[in-house]
């Protein structure tokens, strides 16, 4: 089941409406299109998947078939924290599949997947390049090299302390 | 054409003169690697300390951005130029925000360059040792990364008055048919992995018929394990500009177009900028450097699917479609983008091209062998002490750049094998290293240059799980339209994962063999024709490997989960030591009855913390394959201290 939309993306796409609207037509246009509405909203939601089609007078089916071809597309939102795990051959060589596992484990996601409160998501990313430092992970802009099973644990727990220590300032505020 | 040179010689004198001051300035320079991979390792952080600690200090100094210089395993690397403290350049490594501080502190302002922190000097001098004392440095030759690391991506002057777009106008001055002469006489091969010569592709697309050729860079790098171009561009992205451009005018194309992976944001964002700042030099748009020549340059973000590398996948994905390759011929030089004839190269082939123009094809002739002249850039990553980029002259055999250049084996372990061409590729085992390196002598022995990633593997890895895991990527980025190649690598990791549960049959090798030849024969394009390399040689030097899956359950690395098992030597379990029991994710450590420890083999998830944690004097968590061999430790029954 796709999660709804937020107030928030409602928002974005309606930001994004006229920008599409502004944009040349011709096929070529496709996947700029799909790329400045994820950029926009940080995923592709049937609504925008709509708007591109109708932009590009081709099917929504057709439009649909050309972004899940592609790795960088993606139909589920990013969570706040995405966590994505290098899965490159460095990484799968000391053990970054272990690693992907605990995350899955700790959030009780699985990978690709957005946990319902849209703190975190996980995906698997190909070479984040920083094999020297393999295993890797990175979550939201963060990297985290020499990853360990251990070290997930701490990583979701800081996030989610930070998480309560801003709200709680914000209530004191 | 004396136009042409006039026009050069006053962008060239107006760049060089800028760089002479800075070269000039007494002021001490800091220059910082910033390409991905050194972000990665705090770069960021550490060029901020740089600033931080500078202005705190009130010291004057220029802190210089670079790119990429490819040793990653010593990022964040920094060079501190600082004339007037009588020492050499100094090249630091893994300089952290605490390094810095602590070096602006002790070197800038009271002279001391801290020995003890010191890689190398960067110059040959009477004080410190260079870094051209170690093989890293000294057996690289550098014709492709020659620059990067030495100047600013961001800065096109910086580019221009170290020779840069001198290529460029000298190739203007004469003919197309001499450029491609010259490239002919090189015997300049594709860099992208086959090692099509560059020349015939050239020769071709000129003679093709048809206006607005194009030319493309293919930087689509979809190899999990490589990335060479990625650095290129991020760390001098004008010599690629400047090969595409020499690229048009020989083969008469007006338009180009880079095709770079969105997953790589700062390439895109530095080569935005500098195609816009060669723009403003006249080296593109509208009669370049006076010459009559047109062209410019677009680029388009690839979304990521492995299989656009292929050029006529990558041409479909350009037009708005699935990537999905098309058969050849007619080949994209006469038939491409929008019909119109198209020349793919790669970056670094594009890359190689105006230093060849510059010094000559007699000079490239001089690197490497006799059939594949010139360098390879290799990504040597995994159990390897020395990782990174390398840049090595054809011909070097593998031995000497796994061990004398990279430094070999780290933790006293043995070399196993070597998977070079990524899912491409093949696995090569230990009899194999004296192979030399080049585009013929790797594809006699089942391998290939591919992309150029290179992964060593010590004692401790599967090879059928390695196997798994190409077969893994390959079948995920099979675009299906061959049916040979969208459900063959699907039987064939079905069997790769079955062997690695221990589930394996007789007569899997033989199915893995059969299989691997027809996808091969059955598929279109490149993925498919190679998608089964990484089976066929592991099965063809590790075979033995494979039959202790089958035979005995047992994984010879203790890789394969199901296979392995870990348990505790009670006899050197130290009581009260907890250490294992902390680090466990899944809480399968207990206390057994004389308070030493035992491992719950249901629970237990195979992630191998224990026995890092495990401390060194007792080391006695053990590994073991077959997974029955681990001896059974019972848990005491819960003690029920409430209710």
């Amino acid at each position: 089941m796709p999660l709804p939309l937020t107030a928030e993306d409602r928002l974005h796409l309606k930001t994004l409406q006229p920008q599409i609207a502004a944009s040349p037509k011709g096929r070529g246009q496709l996947i700029p299109l799909l790329q400045m509405a994820q950029k926009a909203l940080g995923y592709l939601p049937d609504e925008a998947l709509s708007l591109v089609a109708d932009h590009l007078a081709v099917t929504r089916s057709e439009v649909y078939g050309v972004a899940s071809f592609y790795n960088q597309f993606r139909f589920n939102p990013p969570g706040k924290n995405p966590v994505k795990v290098c899965m490159g051959t460095a990484c799968h060589v000391r053990g970054g599949e272990i690693i992907l596992e605990n995350f899955e484990r700790k959030l009780e996601i699985r990978e690709g997947e957005t946990t319902e409160d849209r703190e975190f998501s996980i995906e698997r990313v190909a070479c984040v390049g920083c094999c020297a430092l393999a295993p890797v992970a990175l979550v939201g802009e963060t990297l985290h090299g020499h990853m360990a099973p251990s070290k997930v644990e701490g990583l979701v727990l800081r996030v989610r302390l930070e998480k309560e220590k801003a709200e709680r300032e914000a209530a004191h505020s | 054409m004396a136009r042409i040179q006039a026009a050069y010689r006053i962008l060239a004198d107006e760049a060089r003169t800028r760089r002479e001051q800075f070269d000039q300035s007494s002021l001490p320079k800091i220059h910082i690697g910033m390409a991905t991979c050194g972000i990665a390792s705090g770069a960021l952080e550490t060029k901020a300390a740089f600033e931080t600690a500078l202005a705190d200090r009130g010291i004057d100094a220029h802190v210089h951005t670079v790119g990429c210089v490819g040793h990653c395993y010593a990022e964040p690397v920094v060079v501190i130029d600082y004339p007037d403290s009588g020492f050499p350049p100094i090249l630091y490594p893994e300089v952290t925000p605490g390094k810095a501080k602590m070096l602006v502190k002790l070197f800038l302002e009271e002279g001391d360059p801290r020995f003890e922190h010191i890689m190398g000097a960067t110059v040959e001098n009477e004080m410190i040792p260079s870094v051209m004392e170690f093989a890293r440095f000294s057996r690289e030759k550098r014709v492709v990364m020659d620059r990067c690391g030495r100047i600013d991506p961001e800065q096109i002057h910086e580019y221009i008055a170290d020779g840069g777009y001198g290529a460029l106008a000298k190739a203007l001055c004469g003919t197309p048919e001499a450029v491609i002469a010259e490239i002919e006489a090189a015997g300049l091969r594709g860099r992208g992995g086959a090692g099509f010569p560059t020349a015939r592709k050239w020769r071709t697309a000129r003679a093709a018929k048809g206006s607005d050729k194009w030319v493309v860079c293919n930087a689509d790098e979809g190899d999990p394990g490589a990335y060479m171009d990625r650095t290129l561009l991020e760390s001098n992205p004008h010599q690629v500009i400047e090969g595409m451009i020499i690229a048009a005018m020989a083969v008469g194309a007006s338009r180009g177009l880079f095709y770079v992976r969105a997953e790589y944001p700062l390439a895109v964002r530095i080569l935005t900028a500098a195609v816009e700042q060669a723009r403003e030099m006249g080296f593109l748009g509208a009669d370049i450097l006076g010459s009559g020549l047109d062209f410019d340059i677009d680029l388009f973000q690839g979304s990521g699917a492995f299989v656009c590398g292929e050029e006529t996948a990558l041409i479909r994905s350009v037009e708005g479609y699935r990537g999905m390759p098309r058969h050849r011929p007619p080949y994209p030089v006469e038939r491409g983008l929008d019909g119109r004839p198209t020349v793919i190269n790669n970056v670094k082939t594009l890359a190689t091209v105006p230093p060849i123009v510059d010094k000559g094809a007699d000079w490239f002739r001089g690197i490497g062998t006799a059939d594949s002249p010139g360098t390879a850039v290799f990504s040597v990553v995994g159990n390897v002490t020395h990782p990174g980029l390398v840049e090595i002259p054809m011909g070097v055999t593998l031995r000497e750049l796994i061990f004398d250049i990279c430094g070999g084996i780290p933790n006293k372990k043995k070399f196993k094998a070597v998977q070079i061409g990524g899912p491409s590729g093949g696995c090569l085992s230990a009899e194999f290293l004296d192979t030399p390196v080049d585009f013929d002598a790797l594809t006699r022995v089942g391998a290939m240059m591919g992309s150029g990633g290179m992964v060593v593997m010590d004692e401790d890895c599967c090879m059928v799980d390695v196997s798994r895991f190409f077969l893994d990527f390959t079948q995920k980025e099979s675009c299906g339209k061959c049916t040979f190649c969208r459900i063959g690598t699907r039987h064939l990791l079905d069997i790769l994962r079955r062997l690695t549960r221990g589930e394996g049959r007789e007569g899997d090798l033989e199915q893995l063999e059969t299989l691997s030849r027809a996808v091969k024969q059955g598929s279109l394009c490149g993925l498919g024709k190679t998608a089964p390399n990484p089976v066929l040689t592991s099965l063809a030097y590790f075979r033995d490997e494979y039959e202790a899956h089958i035979k005995e359950g047992r994984c010879p690395g203790r890789t394969c989960r199901t296979l392995t098992a870990f348990y505790i030597d009670l006899d050197k379990c130290a009581r009260g030591c907890d250490a294992c029991v902390g680090c466990c994710p899944v809480e399968a450590v207990f206390t057994t009855s004389n308070r030493k420890k035992g491992i719950d083999q249901q629970l237990c998830v195979k992630c191998g913390e224990c026995m890092v944690a495990c401390p060194p004097d007792y080391d006695a968590v053990v590994k073991i394959s077959p997974a029955a061999l681990a001896p059974v430790i019972e848990r005491p029954a819960e003690k029920k201290t409430e209710n």
